[in-house]
């Protein structure tokens, strides 16, 4: 037998040893967006505040934030103070209240402060199975034409701003300037 | 006495095992044929909340969510394929249990059938070469390892010799 191949259980130990240590350090739940790089979905759902029937069309011109939140959701709330702040700065976000009670969310709205420029009432889930949410919060980033760009699943918060969304929406922005 | 014990036993468990499935089974199909598809459909799906559970499984609003949208999909004639395809491209193709054979899953698919093959053709080589070395036969003591054998042989055992 040749020496080498007595080297080989080694090495293969070594391999899988390498492989497994990284998963470790791996997130189950941060499952990659199956939309990434395609058009948002067409939608035709009312608005949370009452009043006119919002559809896609709405959401395009400008990069922005689009949120899924609910009142049930204690994350969102969480969540919800950087999102004003951000709101104040000037971040453009929509909101998508996802399977929730119409009056607990406008409640909250009112309570709470309102960070959204849009909010659609999704109250049976149907955009959301759409975007493929499978909790909240899940926040996507779009482009000026309405393409998704990238998908944050979990609470935003200021790292996670500062490091991760704040350059992609920033890239946009600046794509969006002619 | 006995028997109508083990009966009663019998009876129980039965009963539980009822329970245990009715939990799922709250849609109306028009036929067999869809409620079996139905089936095969959610447990081939994975839950993407609950991720060790497929959707016939989870309790999680997003899985229940999912088998009503299963539910629509088949009364409206959709194939096994269109579904399957349909959450494929919402949650991505993490929701396969059978991931579809691409170049990217070839080594999940051909991996273990590869290992097999390697492991077989080691062990033929391996059996190969034996059979080809002449069977080794003792070789003959030389006169002192003789002597010395003799010796022992002519020696009483240990435990004799103790006083």
């Amino acid at each position: 037998m040749k020496r080498w191949l007595l080297a080989l259980p080694l090495g293969a130990f070594l391999i899988v040893a390498v492989l497994l240590y990284r998963g470790l350090h791996l997130d189950p739940a941060q499952l990659p967006s199956a939309l990434i790089g395609k058009p948002f979905p067409a939608f035709s759902l009312a608005d949370t505040q009452g009043g006119r029937t919002l559809t896609r069309a709405d959401l395009l011109g400008k990069p922005a934030l689009v949120n899924v939140w609910g009142t049930w959701c204690v994350a969102c709330r969480v969540e919800h103070p950087l999102l004003n702040t951000l709101a104040r700065q000037g971040v453009l976000i929509y909101g998508i209240n996802y399977k929730d009670d119409n009056a607990a969310a406008r409640r909250w709205l009112a309570d709470y402060h309102n960070p959204y420029a849009l909010d659609i009432n999704d109250k049976d889930g149907t955009l959301g199975l759409d975007l493929g949410v499978y909790g909240a919060p899940e926040t996507f980033l779009i482009d000026a034409r309405g393409v998704i760009r990238h998908k944050w699943v979990g609470v935003i918060d200021q790292t996670v701003w500062r490091e991760q969304l704040a350059p992609l929406y920033q890239a946009l922005l600046d794509e969006a300037r002619p | 006495m006995n028997l109508k014990r083990w009966l009663l036993t019998c009876v129980l468990l039965s009963s539980l095992a009822g329970a245990a499935h009715a939990a799922i089974d709250t849609y109306r199909f028009a036929n067999d044929d869809l409620r079996e598809r139905f089936h095969q459909l959610t447990q081939q799906l994975r839950c993407p909340k609950c991720q060790n559970q497929d959707i016939a499984d989870s309790n999680a609003p997003i899985a229940a969510d999912l088998r009503r949208e299963i539910h629509r999909l088949l009364t409206e004639g959709k194939s096994d394929e269109q579904i399957i395809e349909f959450m494929v491209d919402r949650y991505g193709e993490f929701v396969r249990y059978r991931p579809a054979l691409t170049a990217r899953t070839g080594l999940l698919w051909f991996g273990p059938a590869a290992l097999l093959v390697a492991g077989v053709g080691v062990i033929a080589v391996t059996v190969r070469r034996r059979r080809r070395q002449p069977a080794t036969s003792p070789r003959d003591l030389d006169p002192g390892e003789r002597a010395r054998l003799a010796d022992l042989l002519a020696q009483k055992p240990l435990d004799e010799d103790r006083p």
